[in-house]
């Protein structure tokens, strides 16, 4: 347990710091659709609704579980949808490269 | 776990891909022409993990598909909203993920899974208390942008100190309960009180905080998915929670830069104090107009323009009005760009967006530190529903409130004009420098109208 919880921080904190400089580099053009598309990677948290409610341990527990997984599919399948679109809205005046 | 361990083996690979997938997705999103390529590593990576997390055993598919596919239904709605109603959408698609933590985090408690461990029941905690506070925050904010709520800041004595109060209630009983796993009535206790802290936390917050608002919103929702991570010791989970979570943190500290704000009293979220010492001096000044005929014979004459769009542009819809501007003026051979500054609108690259949806070409949206040095060399500076980010009074004038924020220089532009419905000051209630000089014309009317007026003036004309 002791050392699984040292490795789960080390693995937040090197996350931590790829998303920093990751998203620095980010233009400043694209910032509502980066927040559209965090958003949409972020409802991964959907896989932890799906095994609360595979496992089906307790009928409160596989209700809020439900829940859960409408809620966060919702923003998986609208954050992409809609990261998409704004994408493709954004054009150069420059002849696109091959 | 030794029991299915195959299995188990095949999940956490597939887990580790779709990590990979994830940080590429936003790696790409750093410049629009590789920005397509991101979303379909993201989209790849989400079906490989929802895939995988299937694989486990013993699972029943039933109440999973009936979630899943309720939520592709809600969701396919939700991604074809309007343009302009993005910033709302935005703001209610993070109230469904901290929704979707915060119901996990709860199922979790009640399950006991957690109980038996300091570590588990710590961050359970952090997971409930996040995902609670950017539930109904959000909520709250999605409410205002969408009007449905009054957008004007709601203040009251003492507020900081009964917010301070609240989320110090929910952070010590969840400490009370780490020690006392036993006392099962101080979970509901904590959840209850995030949801109202939440809620306490946006009234104060004015239409023009928003941007820093709403990226906060999205970094503490990506945390929250962070300590859903740890409580269920799913390491891709910590990673996207990370990585969304710095995202927001990142947004909200370009956000507040861009207000001249500290990072600390953005997190403290003591927003909306700038409202409070509105000036009262609306005196009449004399200021200049002009009529759209006047407008466009000196559009005709420019070489530069610049135009600044603001939060009005968005209101009066008119960025297609803005777009027809821009090709007639390009054919008669003004250079035309458009200066952005990083908080106008009410989320981060709201203008983009909006212009972009217009099909105006992205490379003629410049940064704010990028075109500031040209104003002096443009002949006509556009503003179009823009107030406080052209505020000169926010480099000259100390007693300003927006004292310090950096600004558009469109005052040194040869020529200032500005499309505004009436000599009312703006959301912030703070007076105008820009609109007495003597370089400056007011164009008083609807943006939409107004523009389209200059555009009629300048085909007619030719």
């Amino acid at each position: 347990m002791g050392s699984n919880l040292i490795d789960l921080l080390f693995i937040f904190m090197l996350a931590c710091f790829i998303g920093f400089e990751v998203i620095r580099h980010v233009s400043p053009l694209l910032h509502t659709p980066l927040m559209s598309l965090t958003n949409a990677l972020d409802a991964i948290a959907v896989v932890g609704a799906i095994v609360l409610v595979g496992e089906h341990k307790s009928n409160f527990a596989t209700v809020l579980g439900v829940i859960a997984i409408v809620a966060a599919t919702s923003n998986v399948v609208g954050g992409f949808f809609i990261t998409d679109r704004m994408l493709k809205m954004f054009k150069s005046s420059r002849p696109t490269k091959p | 776990m030794s029991e299915f361990a195959g299995s188990q083996y095949l999940i956490e690979v597939i887990y580790l891909i779709a990590s990979a997938l994830f940080i590429l997705s936003l790696k790409w999103m750093s410049s629009p022409a590789t920005a397509r390529h991101g979303i379909w590593a993201g989209e790849l990576g989400m079906v490989l993990a929802i895939a995988g997390t299937l694989l486990h055993h013993g699972m029943d598919y039933r109440w999973i598909a009936v979630g899943l596919v309720l939520g592709s239904g809600i969701g396919i709605p939700l991604g074809m909203v309007h343009m302009t109603a993005v910033p709302q959408r935005t703001a209610l698609s993070h109230a469904f993920g901290a929704l979707c933590v915060t119901l996990v985090g709860t199922a979790e408690f009640y399950l006991g899974t957690q109980s038996s461990s300091k570590f588990g029941m710590s961050v359970l905690s952090m997971e409930v208390i996040l995902g609670g506070l950017t539930f109904t925050g959000s909520l709250m904010a999605a409410g205002k942008l969408q009007e449905i709520l009054p957008q004007r800041p709601i203040t009251y004595k003492g507020q900081n100190l009964v917010n301070f109060l609240l989320f110090g209630i929910a952070v010590a009983s969840a400490v009370y309960l780490v020690f006392h796993p036993e006392q099962k009535l101080f979970f509901p206790l904590i959840v209850g009180v995030s949801l109202i802290f939440g809620i306490l936390l946006i009234i104060p917050i004015g239409g023009a905080d928003m941007p820093t608002v709403i990226s906060l919103l999205n970094g503490y929702a990506g945390l929250s998915a962070a300590a859903m991570g740890f409580v269920l010791k799913n390491k891709l989970l910590i990673i996207a929670g990370a990585l969304d979570g710095s995202s927001g943190l990142i947004l909200s500290v370009i956000m507040s830069k861009a207000m001249n704000r500290s990072f600390t009293n953005v997190l403290f979220g003591a927003f909306g104090q700038v409202q409070a010492s509105a000036a009262g001096g609306a005196e009449a000044k004399p200021v200049h107009s002009a009529t759209p005929e006047e407008a466009a014979a000196i559009l005709t004459a420019a070489n530069k323009v610049v135009i600044v769009p603001g939060y009005g542009m968005a209101v009066a819809q008119a960025q297609h009005k803005v777009r027809e501007l821009y090709d007639i003026l390009s054919k008669k051979g003004v250079e035309v760009r458009f200066a952005i500054h990083p908080v106008a609108g009410r989320m981060p690259g709201h203008m983009n967006v909006l212009l972009a949806e217009a099909d105006i070409p992205y490379d003629r949206l410049i940064e704010m530190d990028e075109i500031n040095g040209d104003f002096p060399q443009t002949d006509v500076a556009l503003v179009i529903g823009a107030n406080d980010v052209t505020n000169p009074a926010a480099r000259s004038d100390h007693s300003s409130p927006i004292f310090g924020m950096p600004i558009l220089d469109v005052d040194k532009a040869h020529t200032v004009m500005v499309i505004k419905r009436s000599m009312s000051p703006g959301f912030a209630g703070i007076d105008n420098p820009l609109y007495y000089l003597d370089n400056t014309l007011m164009l008083f009317g609807d943006a939409k109208q107004f523009v389209g007026a200059i555009v009629r003036e300048l085909s007619g004309g030719h």
